[in-house]
C-alpha cells in the first residue's frame, strides 16, 4: 500500500475545477475520512455535507471515481486500488460549492410525484390493518427503505437527458404509495407520474438499481407504475 | 401532455412489440424455408398471390410495425431533438400513416392479382 493518496477534489461552483491534494493513506479509510482530512488539515474552506457517518442519513453522497456513492460507506481500498481518487459533487444537480449539490429539485420532484400519503382516518380512528403477507404490502415493503440520498438520481441517464424527468427516487416513493391500500390519492398520483417526465420515460438502464446503496430497485418500482398507469387508459379524457 | 395519452401509447408500443415478435419469427422462418430450393420472384409470388392468409399476416405485420415505429420515433425525437408537443404528435402520426400506406401497398403488390 502506498503511503499517500492522490485526491482530485472539485472546487467552486458550476465553472470550478479539480484541485489535487495528497492525503495519508490509512487502514479501513473511507472516502468521507479522506474529505474530512482535507478539510481539517489541508484546506479549511472545502465545503461538503455529511451527518451520521454510518449510512443512515444519506447526506454524504458524492461522485467518487465516476460513480455516485455514499462516501461514508465507501472504503478507499475498494475504489482506489491505484491510489487515485477523484471526488466531485453529485451529477444531475446544480453545484452549490465544492462537493455540495443543491438537492431542492430532487426533493421538489418527490412532491410533484405526489409522494404525500393521503388517508381517510383520523387519529381517533382505530389503526388500519394491512396484512403483511398481502401482495401490495410486500411491494411497498420492498421499496420503502429509501433514505433520499440522491445516488439514483445522479446516476440516471434519463434525468441527464430530460431535466423534467421525476427520477428514480421520486417514482419509487410514488410506487410505495400506489401499493398502499389506505391511500386515497391514486388517480391524481398516476396522472402525476405518467408521461414525458414520468415512469413511461424510463429506459430501464438500471443504473439506479445497480448503484442504490440500500439495494432497492427503483427500476422495478417504475415498472409497477407503468402497469398501474394502464388504469389511466381506461379513464375519461377529462380526468387523466 | 396528457397522462392518459402516454399510458395508451406505452401499452400500444408494448402490445405491438408482442405482435412483432411473432411476426418476425414467422417471417424469418419463412425466408429460411423458402430459399432452400433457390429464390426467385416467381416462387415468392406463387406462394403469396391470392393468399388471404399471407395477405392478412403481412397486413398485421405492417400495421404493428407502423404503430411501434412511430411511437418509438416520437420518443427519440423528444429525447434527442427536444421535438415535443402538438407539432411532434402530428409529425409522428404522419410518419405512422405513411408507413401503413407504403407497407400495405407492398402487401397488395405481392398478394394481389398480376
Amino acid at each position: 500500500m502506498e503511503s499517500f493518496l492522490r485526491v482530485s477534489v472539485w472546487r467552486g461552483g458550476k465553472d470550478g475545477r479539480y484541485q489535487t491534494f495528497e492525503v495519508p493513506r490509512q487502514p479501513s479509510q473511507t472516502v468521507l475520512d479522506v474529505v474530512t482530512h482535507i478539510q481539517r488539515h489541508l484546506d479549511a474552506t472545502l465545503s461538503y455535507r455529511f451527518a451520521c457517518r454510518v449510512g443512515m442519513c444519506g447526506s454524504c453522497a458524492m461522485t467518487v471515481n465516476g460513480a455516485a456513492r455514499w462516501t461514508c460507506r465507501t472504503h478507499v481500498d475498494n475504489v482506489a486500488a491505484d491510489g487515485n481518487l477523484r471526488i466531485g459533487p453529485l451529477a444531475n444537480l446544480p453545484v452549490v460549492k465544492d462537493l455540495v449539490a443543491d438537492m431542492r429539485e430532487f426533493f421538489d420532484k418527490w412532491a410533484r410525484a405526489r409522494g404525500q400519503f393521503k388517508g381517510t382516518r383520523t387519529r381517533r380512528d382505530p389503526l388500519a390493518r394491512v396484512d403483511p403477507a398481502s401482495a401490495p404490502r410486500r411491494e411497498a415493503d420492498a421499496a420503502i427503505e429509501c433514505i433520499g440520498c440522491g445516488v439514483c438520481y445522479a446516476s440516471c441517464d434519463v434525468v441527464a437527458w430530460n431535466p423534467e424527468y421525476l427520477g428514480p427516487a421520486a417514482l419509487n416513493r410514488a410506487w410505495t404509495l400506489v401499493s398502499d391500500v389506505r391511500d386515497t390519492g391514486q388517480a391524481a398520483r398516476l396522472v402525476a407520474v405518467s408521461g414525458d417526465a414520468g415512469c413511461h420515460s424510463c429506459h430501464t438502464h438500471m443504473s439506479c438499481t445497480e448503484l442504490c446503496p440500500k439495494r432497492l430497485s427503483p427500476t422495478r418500482s417504475i415498472g409497477g407504475l407503468k402497469r398501474a398507469s394502464l388504469m389511466l387508459a381506461l379513464m375519461p379524457e377529462e380526468d387523466a | 401532455m396528457s397522462a392518459r395519452r402516454e399510458a395508451i401509447l406505452w401499452i400500444g408500443q408494448r402490445a405491438t412489440a408482442v405482435v412483432l415478435a411473432v411476426c418476425v419469427v414467422v417471417h424469418l422462418a419463412t425466408i429460411i424455408y423458402a430459399v432452400r430450393g433457390g429464390l426467385s420472384a416467381g416462387e415468392i409470388l406463387a406462394r403469396t398471390r391470392g393468399s388471404i392468409a399471407w395477405g392478412t399476416f403481412y397486413s398485421v405485420f405492417v400495421i404493428a410495425a407502423a404503430i411501434h415505429g412511430a411511437i418509438g420515433l416520437r420518443t427519440v425525437a423528444a429525447e434527442w431533438l427536444g421535438f415535443r408537443g402538438d407539432a411532434a404528435e402530428v409529425a409522428m402520426t404522419v410518419v405512422g400513416l405513411g408507413l401503413v400506406v407504403l407497407g400495405l401497398r407492398g402487401v397488395a403488390a405481392v398478394v394481389g392479382a398480376a
